[in-house]
């Protein structure tokens, strides 16, 4: 069913998904909280901007990739010339692509996980000696848990699919940049390629399915464990 | 001791207590919406007093002037919330050990938690849920127990559940208390120190007994709910009937009900408006008690209601009668009558030891 050159697209596909999520876990976590807990000055902007890969079209963002972090792209040469990073045309654009695309949904449902948390919980453990640092580790972090779990398989499904910025930054070369949807619609201009189109569409629709019956396994798991069920 | 005095602006609401009890457990009492929970929470540091001082013993954990704001963590201070704020993810066990580990053992038998331990929060019942809350605030070694209205989530008898435990900690452990109620039986059972707020203020503050027992006080615990407390000790049981004999200075009461062994020390609210008084003794009557008094003050209140302190030996009683009665009695300060409490009267919410 599968030739070499579907399984190199498959791989690099769930590579470029897995590395775009994870990598932007950390500070969508981090987001989130201050969006969810903090008042300064900007919070309106952050949010903004923030959201704005959500409503811009793909096309835009992946442009504005394109030219801050290409080759000739201000934040591109810099890394390259500091860090050897490179993204134009490589797997890491596409994940970068991938990532910031993702962003907003997990952002969104990482801070929906920190506004259902009953900060009174928080005053309970610093009433019993838990330092402000403690606290976070030992109630807000664990508590906050089913959000983040919720938001890392929204953003691995949707880095999975994501189509618009990635080809418009980093094209489709195969066994580069080539993912699942830039491959089917790639296929899909020649002539005579049906299975493997059917190939990588029935792929695509296993792994989202299995995304969405894993994620409400865990909430499951998650809300009979705090008894919310 | 502790000694308070917490001023803060909340919205169009002033806090502005000044309060000052000695060790045991001291009642902070008064209607939703006056400062009662503002009050505890200053103490804990969950609300920044703009100006005064919070100190327990010499131990100082505000103090506007010098600059002192103890962290919340660094307070020690033990904090029963009404709703428990149980951690949902953590087991019986390990809530309770969150905050330390203080003579655990002793506490987790004291609260009957031994058969809990496992379980999560979520499998137990609201009571039980108030007992590690307790047991987990006592474990971390608090130099003050701060309680809000801790069982006023809970039905009747969850209640009756809980209170003897409460009443174990205040004579077993050594440590004051600060208890926010709103429900004038459960303060007559447990508190040592009664301390009324109003508006932000705390208008009366002193001992249990002195605090009931003032007419000036009926309008702020309400006229239903206002009555003295004395102090008796159980003579005897008359079998036949189900009543108990209970003495005290001022004479002799006979209570339906058990109240524990002989010789037991109990503590009787008795209602005021459940106070008859007499200029005669009384003959042919279906009441058995009747105890002579003397009048020590006479207190018009703004309906048509006068609070009447009574003196019987050493312990003051609260009656409350009409404006026309007491008129027509001319009752005044010095008088001698007779009080007629009717067995029904006290109700076992009412019986603390």
């Amino acid at each position: 069913m599968f030739g070499p050159e579907e399984m190199t697209t498959i791989w690099l596909s769930l590579k470029v998904a897995l590395v775009a999520t994870l990598s932007a876990l950390p500070l969508a976590t981090w987001i989130a909280y201050i969006l969810a807990r903090k008042s300064f000055p900007g919070r309106q902007l952050l949010n903004g901007l923030v959201h704005l890969p959500l409503v811009l079209p793909p096309v835009v963002t992946g442009y504005l990739l394109l030219v801050g972090f290409g080759q000739q792209g201000p934040i591109g040469a810099f890394l390259n010339d500091v860090f050897g990073i490179t993204f134009a045309f490589r797997w890491t654009g596409a994940a970068l692509a991938a990532g910031v695309m993702a962003f907003p949904l997990m952002v969104r449902a990482i801070r929906l996980g920190f506004e259902a948390i009953d900060t009174g919980l928080e005053d309970a453990a610093a009433t019993l000696g838990a330092s402000r640092m403690r606290v976070f580790r030992t109630v807000t972090l664990p508590l906050v848990v089913p959000g983040i779990i919720a938001a890392t398989i929204l953003g691995f499904a949707k880095a999975l699919g994501e189509f618009g910025a990635t080809i418009t930054f980093v094209a489709a070369i195969p066994g580069q940049t080539q993912t699942i949807p830039t491959a089917i619609y790639g296929l899909l201009q020649v002539p005579g390629s049906e299975p493997a189109v059917l190939a990588l569409v029935t792929v695509s629709i296993i792994l989202a399915l299995g995304a969405l019956l894993l994620s409400e396994w865990l909430a499951h798991r998650m809300a009979r464990r705090l008894g919310r069920a | 001791m502790i000694t308070l005095r917490i001023q803060k602006a909340l919205g169009d609401f002033a806090l502005d207590a000044h309060l000052s009890a000695p060790t045991g457990v001291t009642a902070v009492f008064g209607r939703s919406g006056s400062g009662k929970t503002s009050l505890v929470n200053a103490v804990a540091g969950l609300l920044r007093p703009d100006a005064g001082r919070i100190a327990i013993g010499d131990h100082v954990l505000f103090d506007a002037n010098r600059g002192i704001d103890v962290p919340i963590h660094a307070r020690r201070v033990g904090y029963v919330f009404q709703d428990a704020r149980l951690f949902p993810h953590l087991s019986v066990a390990r809530n309770l050990r969150y905050g330390g580990k203080h003579d655990a053992d002793r506490i987790i038998d004291m609260l009957g938690l031994d058969g809990l331990l496992d379980r999560m929060p979520s499998s137990l019942s609201g009571g039980e849920r108030q007992r590690v809350a307790l047991g987990r605030a006592l474990m971390c070694n608090p130099s003050i127990l701060l309680m809000d209205e801790p069982l006023a989530a809970l039905d009747a008898q969850r209640k009756a559940e809980i209170l003897p435990y409460l009443v174990r900690l205040r004579d077993e452990v050594r440590v004051p208390i600060l208890y926010v109620s709103h429900d004038v039986s459960e303060v007559a059972r447990l508190a040592t120190t009664l301390a009324i707020m109003d508006a932000g203020r705390v208008v009366v503050c002193g001992p249990l007994g002195d605090v009931l027992a003032d007419p000036a006080v009926v309008p702020l615990v309400g006229v239903r709910d206002a009555g003295a407390v004395i102090s008796a000790r159980v003579a005897g049981r008359l079998l036949d009937d189900g009543l108990t004999e209970l003495l005290f200075s001022g004479g002799r009461l006979l209570m339906p009900g058990d109240f524990g062994a002989l010789g037991q020390s109990v503590r009787l609210r008795i209602p005021a408006q459940d106070v008859i008084l007499a200029q005669s003794a009384p003959t042919g009557l279906s009441a058995l008690n009747v105890l002579e008094v003397t009048v020590t003050d006479v207190m018009p209140g703004q309906g048509p209601g006068v609070a009447v302190a009574l003196r019987a030996g050493a312990e003051n009683l609260l009656a409350r009668v009409t404006r026309r009665s007491a008129g027509r009695m001319q009752i005044a300060p010095g008088q001698r009558l007779f009080a007629i409490i009717k067995a029904t009267a006290v109700s076992p919410d009412d019986i603390g030891h």
